[in-house]
């Protein structure tokens, strides 16, 4: 649809691309190969390749070729109480085309109430404007009802949209309740998506951020000490145990602590389908910068989950992505200016949230990760691009170099060293939360739609040429396991007689357990299968469980079962 | 209060003095056994030690090298718990009979008011009823079944002046009993100030909700629908929660029934992290498991209906075992509560409406020896720890009850370790139609037993009068909780940073916030306190050595910090 735009964009003479003597780096293998690109698309990947003439070549001369990075997290040009923030899609798809990443995937985050449909049209347009590289939506659920589910049923089937945010903190606004959680889960499950999460538990938070303003803290310091890691790590283990319960496959937004990493780990380790996404800025930087004496630099780094005080996390977060426990990475790169954070200059509950870091994503990794030997080439291309791809159902169109995909690469120079500045850097932040780091590994050339966007470090890149790219539900990477349970997780009742015995006399006044829907007559089905409540598969009691003494001969109809101990009663089998 | 019903005894047949000497025992407490001879007079042990000099006419009870332990203490039953009008069948008569029958000389009753009832009456209520009928010692839990001012004050005056040192809060049963996260939280940290056990059933009671629901819908209706739509997920996510709450309050969490190896490996993990936290698994998930809620017999599958529900994963017992001879789990209940089969079949057609509770006081004692210490997991001094000294200790009953030492409670059990029983609803003082265990073979049993003195078990028979039990209140503060709690808030204590005003400019907020984190408090105005410029991490969790590097470099004022990339800002230093 914007696609026309691009025959302004200076410098490229052609539509044609040659690499040459690249070593082109997939998720699975790398070789050395040359490849063509002609209209946006690789054409052909080989040796001695027979391309017409007239074509641009570029030599690669032995340098990583990789499927340009995919962010799957970002917030440009949010609105925010008015205001919206100072990357907007044009400067932020441009930082992102900086760093290597050649497609982002932000949030629509509709006000509570309104339409989702709207907010996501609106989404879209502010996007065609102005991206630079293509992108895709996620959709943030901030409400919850009958209307919202109709709008989610057309956001899947018409709108391109496969995945949705919903919110366990901001209490009061964004949150769900558990119940609202599991209806979410049961309903996105059945359609196809995959649920996002923002696990905080926003109960505790709202109580310990009141606990700390009336002890006098007001600073940035406030934010990280009324929301620590463990509140993170509880709403991450409670949003698996939900997802678990709905067999819906959940996306954890924005990893930002060892705890609730190690969460996901575990429930990995148990088999539930979960993947965790790490940013940016919790694999790059801690928290320690909340108690600077500079408010302005403290209030950069505020953002939630915020960052964790623990300086081992980073190392930590980056170990975990490599052994594939924390599956993608996104930048959740939301950036205000100091005058905007300063809104919260008295109060740290008012500080807008958000840290930069979709231009820092990829060479952060390979420096913190590829150099020190935690992650080969190969995991690098998994985790900033191939897996994304894979969760929003765009594989192999994004996210591989072979024929037929999409003409967004990279190559990769593993060797440059650069330091991170905000006087360099391409978001309009004033600050950078990763100022001064030296990071080792960066773009050399970046291709995006099949024209070079960056050569020689010069960027050129055209605002509106973006385009976005619908997802299809059901991805394969997330639901062909959860298709299989579904089969299996078919609960049966137990084939029995009706009890005929004598029944207390009780009132239903109040007390008890009250079951919320009416009654239904018993016995249907005669198997069972437990597969789907959860628990290990060493403990599937009867039918191949131990057979209870009684259960076999099963008892003649009338006969009585026990005597009780004083003779009290009159209870009849019921077998 | 107590001491009140003491004076009944003189009619207890069989006894024949009030001066007892159990010679030639081995006296084993949860530190240490040894050879020792115990006289005891007036319901309290007067010496301890070999040659003992006593006075003449002594009754003398030869112990000949058996194990002389203290009485056990059972931290949980509900003996007089209504359901929709009904009672439990034993009350505080059959159901303590059966306590000392098995063993345990102390029982703790949970005191279940309905949501709306004052607690204090519940409270006098039980008592009142447990004067007149108990034939051994007890204290009262209760159960606050709704968050609010009023309970409070009845709270405040349970705790100074009724001796209730313990309170049980709900996380299931969904609109009845179940109180929110930030109502867990206030109740957390209102009775950490009394100094009270929070005791914490741990179900996620929305989940549950929904799967009832979804059970019902299928029509599954009998008992096996009650483990379905409560799977071990449910227990461990909301013991996770609870213990969260637990950390952040900083108060020392009680959970209740510990059913499944998922909820036992939490409480265990968090111990690992510093938690202050129980576990108290019960009789039945110590020696059964829930296979049998698929028993074709309808009346025995819903004999097993308790909540949490046994795990259908045979291997649990073992499992809890295990825990509970490391220590990571700490204390044995039984959570006795037993329904006839006519009460239970209230709910024939409806798994929700069975009334839950299963037996256990009675063998309580031989299962944890048959199946921890006969098995080699557990010597004899923690089978002591486990069923009688840690209860005192968590209740502030120690070293009163729980230890056989000068001027503690002769509550004493002699112990055999090789006797074998098969236990059977025929046999039992429980006057209840089924056993859970019935059937199962349990090697250890008591084979005399003292309660305040006097003979009340021997040879098989009890000799029991009621109304001897008394009420033995229980202080606030019970140092095996609370000494760590303590310390902890000393350490605690966060400080903000002092920081100049921030004097930049500000982002002009529309009056009416809308993306907010809504502070439930009002906002302070942040001079108004200066705290001192020291700092404690201590309460966040975090790794202390998190220290930031611009702790000693305290800005200049005036001194510009960053040129933002654009400089566009203008803001100046605020250190």
């Amino acid at each position: 649809m914007s696609y026309q735009g691009k025959k302004n964009i200076p410098k490229i003479t052609s539509d044609r691309l040659l690499i040459k003597g690249g070593r082109i780096v997939n998720d699975d293998q790398s070789f050395h190969a040359d490849i063509y690109m002609e209209d946006g698309l690789i054409k052909q990947i080989g040796d001695n390749l027979i391309v017409p003439g007239g074509v641009k070549t570029i030599e690669a001369q032995g340098k990583m070729v990789i499927p340009g990075g995919i962010d799957i997290h970002t917030h440009f040009q949010m609105p925010y109480r008015g205001t919206t923030t100072v990357d907007d899609f044009a400067q932020g798809s441009k930082a992102a085309l900086a760093g290597g990443t050649t497609m982002i995937v932000d949030h629509v985050i509709p006000e509570p109430g309104s339409s989702l449909v709207e907010a996501f049209d609106q989404w879209r347009q502010w996007a065609d404007e102005k991206a630079c590289c293509d992108y895709s939506l996620h959709v943030d659920v901030t409400h919850w009802n009958d209307s919202v589910k109709q709008e989610l049923d057309s956001l899947i089937k018409d709108k391109g949209v496969n995945s949705f945010q919903v919110y366990m903190a901001y209490k009061d606004y964004y949150q769900m309740s558990n119940s609202e959680l599991y209806e979410v889960f049961t309903f996105l499950a059945e359609r196809g998506g995959i649920a996002q999460v923002h696990a905080e538990n926003g109960e505790i938070i709202a109580e310990e951020q009141a606990r700390m303003l009336q002890m006098g803290i007001t600073g940035p310091e406030g934010h990280v000490l009324s929301r620590p890691e463990e509140l993170e790590a509880e709403a991450v283990f409670r949003a698996i145990t939900i997802a678990s319960q709905t067999n819906c496959p959940l996306y954890v937004t924005r990893v930002m602590s060892k705890s609730a990493a190690d969460i996901i780990s575990q429930a990995r380790k148990k088999g539930n389908v979960v993947f965790g996404e790490p940013i940016t800025a919790s694999l790059g930087t801690d928290g320690t910068h909340y108690w600077s004496k500079n408010w302005a630099k403290a209030a950069s780094f505020v953002t939630s989950p915020p960052l964790s005080p623990d300086p081992t996390t980073p190392d930590y977060l980056n170990t975990l992505l490599s052994s594939g426990d924390l599956s993608v990475t996104g930048s959740a790169h939301c950036t205000f200016s100091v005058s905007q954070k300063a809104i919260g200059k008295d109060d740290f509950t008012q500080i807008p949230e958000g840290v930069n870091g979709v231009e820092e994503r990829m060479a952060l990794i390979w420096d913190k990760a590829v150099t020190t030997g935690k992650m080969d080439e190969n995991m690098f291309v998994a985790v900033t691009s191939t897996n994304a791809a894979k969760i929003l159902n765009l594989y192999p169109r994004k996210g591989r170099i072979a024929v037929g995909s999409d003409a967004d690469l990279v190559i990769w120079d593993t060797d440059s060293i650069r330091t991170i500045t905000a006087k360099t850097h391409n978001s309009a932040a004033e600050y950078n939360v990763f100022e001064g780091m030296e990071l080792r590994g960066a773009p050399l050339v970046v291709i995006c739609q099949g024209k070079i966007v960056l050569e020689d470090g010069n960027l050129h890149v055209t605002s509106g040429v973006g385009r976005f790219i619908p997802c299809s539900p059901f991805p394969d990477f997330a639901y062909k396991r959860v298709k299989a349970r579904k089969q299996l997780a078919v609960l049966r009742a137990v084939p029995r007689g009706m009890y005929d015995g004598p029944v207390s006399e009780f009132s239903m006044s109040r007390g008890g357990t009250p079951s919320a829907s009416a009654r239904t007559s018993p016995t249907k089905q005669p198997v069972r299968n437990l597969h789907q409540s959860g628990f290990s598969l060493a403990g599937n009691p009867a039918p191949c469980g131990p057979p209870t003494p009684d259960d076999i001969p099963i008892r003649p109809a009338g006969r009585r079962i026990v005597v009780p101990p004083g003779g009290r009663s009159n209870i009849t089998s019921l077998s | 209060m107590s001491g009140s019903c003491y004076q009944g005894k003189n009619s207890i047949p069989h006894l024949t003095s009030e001066k007892l000497l159990i010679k030639g025992g081995r006296v084993v407490n949860d530190d240490q056994s040894l050879y020792a001879d115990v006289y005891i007079e007036d319901g309290l042990i007067k010496q301890v030690g070999e040659n003992l000099v006593v006075p003449g006419g002594v009754r003398v009870i030869e112990a000949n090298g058996r194990m002389v332990i203290p009485g056990g203490i059972d931290v949980n039953t509900c003996l007089m718990k209504p359901y929709l009008g009904t009672y439990p069948v034993d009350d505080f008569l059959q159901g303590t009979k059966a306590a000392l029958a098995g063993g345990t000389t102390m029982i703790i009753d949970h005191v279940t008011p309905q949501p709306g009832d004052s607690l204090l009456d519940a409270f006098e209520h039980w008592q009142e009823a447990a004067d007149k009928r108990a034939c051994c010692d007890y204290s009262l839990h209760v159960d606050i079944p709704q968050w609010n001012e009023a309970v409070k004050d009845e709270l405040e005056l349970l705790v100074q002046e009724k001796g209730i040192n313990s309170f049980q809060v709900y996380m299931a049963y969904k609109d009845v009993y179940q109180m929110s996260d930030s109502e867990l939280y206030e109740a957390f940290s209102f009775l950490k100030q009394l100094g009270a056990v929070v005791l914490v059933h741990a179900e996620n009671g929305d989940l549950i909700a929904q799967e009832q629901r979804k059970i019902l819908g299928m029509g599954i209706t009998g008992p096996e629908g009650h483990p379905l739509s409560r799977p071990e997920e449910l227990e461990a996510e909301a013991v996770f929660r609870a213990i969260t709450l637990g950390n952040r309050v900083n108060c020392p969490v009680y959970i209740t029934k510990v059913m499944s190896k998922s909820a036992a490996d939490t409480i265990t993990q968090a111990k690992r992290k510093g938690s202050v936290v129980f576990g108290e698994p019960i009789t039945a998930s110590l020696a059964t498991d829930g296979s049998n809620y698929w028993s074709k017999n309808w009346a025995k599958a819903a004999a097993y209906v308790t909540s949490p529900p046994l795990s259908p994963d045979p291997t649990t017992p073992d499992h809890l075992h295990t825990l509970l001879a490391c220590g990571d789990l700490q204390v044995v209940g039984s959570a006795h509560c037993t329904y006839s089969t006519s009460q239970k079949a209230i709910g024939k057609d409806d798994f929700t409406l069975i009334p839950e509770g299963i037996n256990g006081v009675e063998e309580r004692m031989g299962f944890v020896w048959d199946k921890a210490v006969a098995m080699g997991k557990m010597d004899e001094n923690q089978f002591v720890a486990v069923t009688s000294t840690n209860a005192a200790k968590i209740f502030n009953l120690y070293p009163r009850k729980g230890r056989i030492a000068v001027g503690s409670d002769a509550d004493v059990v002699i112990w055999d370790p090789d006797s074998i029983k098969t236990i059977t609803a025929k046999l039992q003082q429980s006057a209840s139609e089924y056993n859970i265990f019935e059937g199962l073979e349990c090697r250890g049993g008591p084979v005399l037993v003292l309660s305040q003195g006097h003979v009340v078990y021997e040879e098989g028979k009890l000799q029991v009068q009621q109304g001897t039990g008394r009420f033995i209140p229980c202080k606030p503060f019970p140092d095996y909780a609370y000494q760590r709690i303590k310390f902890r808030n000393q350490v605690r204590g966060n400080q903000g940073v002092s920081r100049g005003m921030y004097d930049g400019p500000v982002y002009d907020v529309t009056p009416t916030p809308k993306y907010i984190t809504p502070a439930p408090s009002a906002k302070t105005s942040p001079t108004s306190h200066q705290p001192p410029p020291v700092r404690n991490l201590h309460q966040s969790n975090f790794s202390l050595s998190g220290a930031q590097i611009d702790d000693n470099v305290p800005r200049r004022s005036g001194h510009r910090i960053v040129a933002p990339p654009g400089g566009r800002s203008n803001i100046t230093s605020l250190g």
